[in-house]
């Protein structure tokens, strides 16, 4: 049989203009998919979101914002494994603050809960020249 | 961002345009929203239809609006919501904070009664 093997690639500038195109980039993977027996829309609905979250984070708090840094994203797919890393530049943050939800009124603080909710594991670890937030969805 | 405002009288009504609100125009929407409650204008209705994305930090700028609003005696209720965006709302439970209504002509009516 026929699975999906797929590896994307991108580098974009560390700006929020290109959260946009990070997320179609996740919605088109999930209709793609040639073996995929779950809620397609929902999927493509919730790549867009953990893409959108975690490259918006990547700019805001761990490359400081600076424009003229880079985001790097990995996506790939292997024996119905998505793997979603998202590299950054800058000096990180604590995952483990972010996990539960926040309190209703809270304005900010929402996208690591959210991304936990949809993928099956998280992790955020130092690389030789920043951080790496890894997320993996079963597809099976 | 493309955003429709319009005062309707009981409450000012504004329109998304854009079929994301996320960490790119957010910031652009809370500032919309501070300049009518500047203007003393404090019931609004965010009109999402056309929206069929939201992110934690557009749902950060409706929480930011709904809570300025709040304080001035005011209100911030929303309308048109997608299905996938509604269940954004539920996910992290925000469909208990907001009033949520079907579409922008029964929230209005709603600032009426």
């Amino acid at each position: 049989m026929m699975t999906d093997r797929i590896a994307v690639d991108i580098k974009v500038p560390n700006q929020t203009r290109y959260l946009c195109l990070i997320g179609h980039i996740g919605e088109n993977i999930a209709r793609t998919l040639r073996d995929y027996s779950g809620d397609r829309e929902k999927l493509a609905f919730d790549l867009n979101l953990v893409l959108t979250e975690a490259m918006a984070n990547a700019i805001q708090h761990a490359n400081e914002d600076n424009p003229a840094k880079e985001v790097h994203i990995e996506i790939s797919i292997v024996s119905q494994r998505l793997i979603i890393r998202v590299f950054d530049f800058g000096t990180g943050f604590d995952v483990h603050q972010y996990i539960k939800p926040s309190p209703p009124l809270d304005e900010h603080g929402r996208g690591i809960y959210l991304i936990q909710t949809i993928m099956d594991e998280i992790s955020y670890n130092p690389t030789e020249k920043g951080h790496v937030l890894e997320m993996v969805k079963n597809l099976n | 961002m493309n955003l429709q405002i319009e005062d309707k009288g009981a409450a000012v009504l504004l329109a998304i345009d854009e079929e994301r609100l996320d960490a790119h125009n957010s910031g652009e929407l809370k500032n919309q929203m501070l300049k009518l409650f500047e203007e003393g204008k404090n019931n609004l209705v965010v009109d999402l239809q056309a929206v069929r994305f939201v992110d934690s930090s557009g749902l950060g700028a409706l929480v930011s609006g709904f809570k300025n609003a709040s304080s001035r005696n005011g209100n911030l209720k929303l309308s048109g919501l997608q299905l996938q965006v509604k269940s954004m709302f539920e996910l992290t439970r925000l469909h208990r904070v907001f009033e949520i209504y079907t579409d922008s002509t029964e929230a209005l009516s709603s600032f009426q009664q």
